[in-house]
């Protein structure tokens, strides 16, 4: 049945999965409810059964806690030497990872898979957690046992923090977990645990029994142990899933799950990613984390942004896809999105508004409530442990006292000075004023100027003028003036109204500035992008294209850059001369550790965090078999402020940079690759048209000189002396004419490289011509020649040994080509203020076709016939012609017969100094 | 032949080259000692008292032009160059150095034996020039300064004459352009190629038959000239 087959792409996509996991070192993890259970006894009991199998197993990193059952254990096994690290003044153990990767067992065992190592460390570790570091060591091919508690799970962390009230700052994605190879669970029930709690068998630091003593809570640990068991038992039931669907075992799923997590400015954005991950699983859904970037964003204080950013990049690596939207109604914006993702529930956070803005602006829930017919709309919620911490109040009391200091108080200041200028105008017009109106008009002039200030200078001020007015008002003009008393009860209820519509207003006035600013900063974001895009797009070749990239990126991050190349796989420096910005001590190490693993490393990652400079990988597109993306190169950033590139929402940034930057290197890879196919392409040709040539041009002369010298050797004195003597010649000649053929070759190829360099000098071409003559008074022997030179022809400024070459070549030819008794011309005039050398002859003439295909190596006018010569004269004759910056061509003359011609610039030459 | 048995000395480090040049060498009469280095050459140029050296100028350990140079110091014996044929300049630093005459490889045994034969005799002959020069219809006595064309007298510039003299003092070998222009127009003229282009044009209309096919006044293209006489 068609619908019960497997899809082929899912299929594909599988194999490749398994491909890859068969080259990775596999993981095994040995899981427990909590501390205690046993992990690492079981951890090590399972490798010594390896060891006693003949495995090569090693002990990486194992915390005994000075039990002896435990050091029992590690007897015998091979371990290797711990790295010190020197942290805050004391020396620490830690994990040596470059020794691991150094010895390269098929099996190592590495204990506490959560552990964070000391990134202030001495030195400093490649990466912040153990778990990057199994990574790494499973990249390299090296199976890995580990342990690690339940609570250390990334999506289970607010689950335990809400049975245990204690929240755990070391934390494993879930990737890393849902990815392990095989996961034992390592059980032990609660009742003996306490037991052996109460033995002192479980390792427990002095300072923390206290705390310890109520997590290790009989309740607790029951819950603990039922998390464990079912997290254990959800991912049987996935491989139990992946196994079905190898296997076409189809039952009627619910049709594909999406959902979408809904973060915004004021929720427990955090909790709410965790529950998406939660639900997401257990439905098996793919699943969005969306965040809107409202006007609002922008109010809040700087490290509250941050921190949004921050988790929009956590939820990725649970496995979310995670998106940025812009608008002014997060509500609206995320009923579309979900709209056209075809989601199917989305999971929102409560709302904690204040009730009067709950009044003055319908919710983002009431909204997506109104535009989200068919989808299901969880709404998470609510009291924790976090909201007895921060409650709403405080957090927005906080917020706005943190939002009037970030964009520095030197902007922030005239504002408030100008509120108080502006309330002090209204009073003086008031006053100027007062007797001819009523005082309501005096309240809209105040008003006025709140509205100006809100526009101008933001909500700060607006509120500052607000009161102010208010106070003027009642202080200046209500009677009795000059105090602050109010005779009339009345006025009290036009200073409430006055003070609401003025708040109103300036808050209004302010949210309008906002959202300009909101559109302004993401339209110079674009521009910026795009400008760079553009210049990368006119930009040909990769080395051109790192330094326009680079420009760029030093200006925008006010940092100094470098895009490093691959050149057989190790990177290098660029060549050529350094551009303004460009980074000159980027350490190499680091960047081929992130070209050859594509992560990221240096400053504000998690990997070597202790560098100066940040290393982003510049990933090419997936190249179709294997499935990994390729790494074209690394982009190199030394900020002059850190904060430039670790603020989540710059290094945002920088990764569009970088994968602009990428793509346009992409690009240039696949055309040059296009063009060096090309050019092998031809290369090829042409060494096959060499061989050819030359193994039929060399086979000949050599089957004369070895026959003719064999005689000579052999039976030499049973001949006459003139049969010895002709022997001998013709092995001289066809020697001759092996000397000359190499002598071809060696030239072409010392003008195709360019390993000529002209010398030139004032030459008369008459003595060249006439020292050819005589060169080959031999070969053109039975030839009629006519030297047709003006008596006037001035010196010419050419390389005469180069030039010689030329005519030689040209005559002898004319000797080849043409029978005995063909009369050969060799004349020069000047045509056109140049010096044109024509070399004619009577004979049969050019062979058909076009006769500039005679200038291509490796033709002939007769094709293996049995004139010797590889058809380089006259590609050489060409270079060298060009080489002088003149041309030569061949003609048909009328009649019959061809010339070759050749030109060559003419130069006043010096004249020598008139005898006396 | 009609030499003494004269001793050639040939440094060259390819044994199967030096197998060649000593057979073809005593076949012609001469003594040879053959040296397979630069260093050895020039020793040997000492203790064997050569008549003349043959060196090859691509020796693997001493430049050809330091041996030259070498025995140059103390001994005025004719040196034959052998040359590979793309390095033209590698010929003139060789005959700069004081080298007498160059043959390029690959050679003909022919041409090797004439290049010696020349030199052997210029080394004999007395410097003050004696006989008449006779370049085919050409008497030309140098040291009377008297040149005639078929009886009837040419008239030589001074300049004409000097490089006709400069010549026919190394009658029958190469003289770089360097040699010519510092003894014909002086030292600081020796980078005025162009006068000898000049003047040997003028020099070949006065005494070759075909000017442009020259029989006498021969050209070596990239390094000098060489007077031929009629023999």
């Amino acid at each position: 049945m068609a619908a019960a087959r497997p899809d082929p792409d899912a299929l594909l996509a599988r194999v490749q999965r398994e491909e890859e996991k068969a080259r990775r070192g596999k993981l095994k993890i040995f899981f427990g409810a909590t501390a205690g259970v046993g992990k690492t006894y079981a951890m090590l009991e399972e490798a010594r059964r390896q060891k006693a199998k003949g495995g090569d197993v090693v002990v990486g990193y194992v915390e005994p806690h000075g039990r002896a059952e435990t050091e029992a254990l590690l007897e015998g096994l091979e371990q290797l030497p711990y790295r010190t690290v020197t942290y805050r003044g004391a020396a620490l153990r830690d994990f040596d990872l470059d020794a691991a990767l150094a010895r390269k067992p098929a099996l190592l065992l590495v204990d506490e898979l959560a552990h964070t190592n000391p990134i202030e460390g001495q030195p400093p570790p490649r990466h912040g957690k153990r778990w990057q570091d199994i990574e790494e060591l499973r990249d390299a091919g090296i199976d890995v046992y580990t342990t690690v508690n339940v609570q250390h799970i990334e999506s289970l962390n607010d689950i335990v923090a809400g049975i245990t009230g204690v929240r755990m700052r070391e934390t494993v994605p879930d990737v890393v977990f849902e990815t392990a190879d095989e996961v034992e669970l390592v059980d032990t029930p609660p009742d003996e645990l306490l037991e052996r709690l109460r033995a002192g068998k479980v390792y427990v630091p002095e300072q923390a029994r206290q705390a310890l003593e109520s997590f290790f809570r009989k309740g607790n640990l029951i819950a603990l142990r039922e998390l464990a068991l079912r997290t254990t038992a959800d991912r049987v039931d996935a491989a139990m899933r992946e196994y079905k669907e190898g296997h076409a075992i189809r039952e009627t799923w619910a049709a594909g799950e999406r959902i979408l997590v809904a973060i915004g400015p004021y929720e427990e954005a955090e909790r709410l990613v965790r529950a998406g991950k939660r639900l997401a699983t257990a439905l098996h859904a793919e699943w969005i984390v969306v965040y809107v970037e409202t006007p609002d964003l922008l109010r809040l204080p700087e490290a509250e942004r941050d921190r949004r950013i921050e988790l929009l990049r956590k939820a990725e690596s649970l496995g979310a896809e995670a998106v940025t939207l812009g608008g002014s109604s997060a509500g609206e914006e995320i009923a579309n999105y979900a709209r056209t993702r075809n989601v199917t529930r989305i999971l929102i956070g409560r709302p904690r508004r204040a009730l009067w803005r709950r009044l003055l602006r319908p919710s983002t829930y009431g909204e997506l409530l109104a535009n989200t017919e068919g989808i299901d709309v969880h709404v998470v919620g609510g009291a924790d442990e976090a909201a007895a911490l921060r409650s709403p109040f405080l957090a927005r009391t906080r917020a706005y006292l943190q939002a009037a200091r970030p964009e520095s108080a030197k902007v922030r200041w005239p504002g408030y000075a100008w509120a108080v200028i502006a309330t002090a105008l209204c009073t003086v017009v008031g006053a100027v004023t007062a007797p001819l109106f009523e005082l309501a008009n005096i309240v809209m002039v105040y008003l006025l100027a709140v509205v100006l200030i809100a526009v101008r200078h933001g909500r700060g001020p607006a509120i500052t003028a607000s009161v102010l007015g208010v106070a003027s008002f009642d202080f200046f003009f209500v009677p009795p003036q000059f105090t602050f008393a109010v005779s009339d009860a009345q006025y009290l209820i036009t200073f409430a109204i006055m003070l609401a519509v003025a708040l109103v207003i300036s808050n209004l006035a302010a949210s309008v500035r906002l959202q300009a600013r909101v559109a302004g900063h993401r339209e110079r974001r674009t521009a910026l992008l795009y400008a760079m895009s553009r210049e990368l797009a006119a930009t040909r070749g990769q080395e051109a294209m790192a330094r326009a990239a680079v420009r760029h990126v030093s200006e925008v991050f006010e940092s100094q850059a470098v895009v490093l190349l691959p050149d057989a796989g190790r990177l290098r420096y660029p060549r050529g001369d350094s551009i303004a910005g460009s980074l000159h001590g980027a350490d190499l190490s680091i960047a081929q550790w992130v070209q050859d693993h594509g992560h990221a490393a240096g400053l504000g990652t998690d990997t070597l965090p202790g560098a100066e400079a940040l290393y982003l990988p510049l990933h090419g597109g997936p190249a179709p078999p294997e499935g990994a993306r390729p790494v074209l190169g690394v982009l190199a950033v030394l900020p002059a402020n850190p904060r430039r590139v670790t603020l989540p929402e710059q290094y945002h940034l920088l990764e569009t940079f970088a994968a602009q930057i990428a793509l346009a290197l992409e690009r240039a890879e696949f055309a040059e690759r296009a063009q060096r196919a090309s050019i092998d392409a031809e290369t090829e040709g042409l060494r096959n048209a060499l061989l050819a040539s030359i193994s039929h041009d060399l086979r000949t002369p050599l089957a004369v000189i070895s026959g003719a010298s064999s005689s000579l050797a052999e039976g030499g004195e049973r001949m006459s002396p003139a049969e010895r003597a002709g022997l001998a010649r013709s092995v001289f000649e066809q020697s001759q004419q092996m000397a000359q053929l190499v002598a071809n070759v060696l030239e072409m190829t010392r003008l195709e490289a360019g390993a000529i360099a002209l010398e030139r000098d004032w030459h008369s071409l008459a003595e060249i011509a006439g020292a050819v003559l005589r060169r080959l008074t031999g070969p053109l022997a039975s030839h009629a020649v006519e030297v047709h030179l003006p008596p006037d022809l001035p010196l010419v400024r050419v390389d005469a040994t180069l030039l010689e070459q030329v005519f030689a070549n040209l005559l002898q030819n004319a000797a080849k080509y043409t029978p005995p008794g063909t009369h050969v011309v060799l004349r020069a005039e000047r045509a056109d203020g140049r010096l044109r050398v024509s070399i004619e002859d009577d004979g049969p003439g050019l062979p058909p076709g076009d006769p500039e295909q005679l200038f291509a190596k490796f033709e002939r006018g007769a094709r293996e016939g049995a004139i010797g010569g590889v058809g380089l004269g006259l590609a050489i004759c060409r270079a060298i012609v060009r080489l002088h910056g003149g041309r030569i061509w061949a003609e048909r003359l009328p009649g019959a017969g061809a010339a070759f011609r050749f030109t060559l610039p003419l130069e006043t030459p010096p004249e020598a100094p008139p005898e006396p | 032949m009609s030499e003494p048995r004269a001793t050639v000395l040939v440094v060259e480090d390819e044994p199967e080259i030096r197998r060649f040049l000593r057979t073809s060498l005593a076949a012609e009469g001469y003594r040879v000692v053959e040296a397979e280095s630069g260093a050895r050459g020039a020793v040997d140029a000492a203790t064997h008292k050569p008549d003349l050296a043959v060196v090859d100028l691509g020796l693997p350990d001493v430049d050809g032009v330091e041996v030259i140079r070498r025995i140059r110091k103390w001994s005025a014996m004719p040196i034959l160059v052998l040359s590979a044929r793309t390095r033209e300049q590698a010929k003139v630093d060789a005959l700069d150095a004081g080298a007498d005459d160059y043959v390029t490889k690959p050679f003909g045994v022919g041409e090797l034996l004439a290049r010696l034969r020349v030199a052997l005799r210029h080394a004999s002959r007395s410097p003050t020039g004696e006989e008449v020069l006779r370049l085919g219809p050409v008497e030309a006595d140098l040291k009377r300064r008297r040149i005639s064309r078929g009886g009837a007298e040419v008239h030589l510039t001074p300049i004409e004459f000097r490089l006709l003299n400069c010549l026919a003092q190394h009658l029958g070998m190469v003289v770089t352009h360097r040699q010519l222009l510092r003894e014909v127009w002086g030292p600081s003229y020796v980078e005025h190629t162009h006068y000898l282009r000049i003047y040997m044009k003028q020099l070949r209309d006065k005494l070759e038959e075909d000017p442009v096919r020259p029989k006498h006044l021969l050209t070596e293209t990239g390094v000098g000239y060489r007077l031929v006489g009629d023999d």
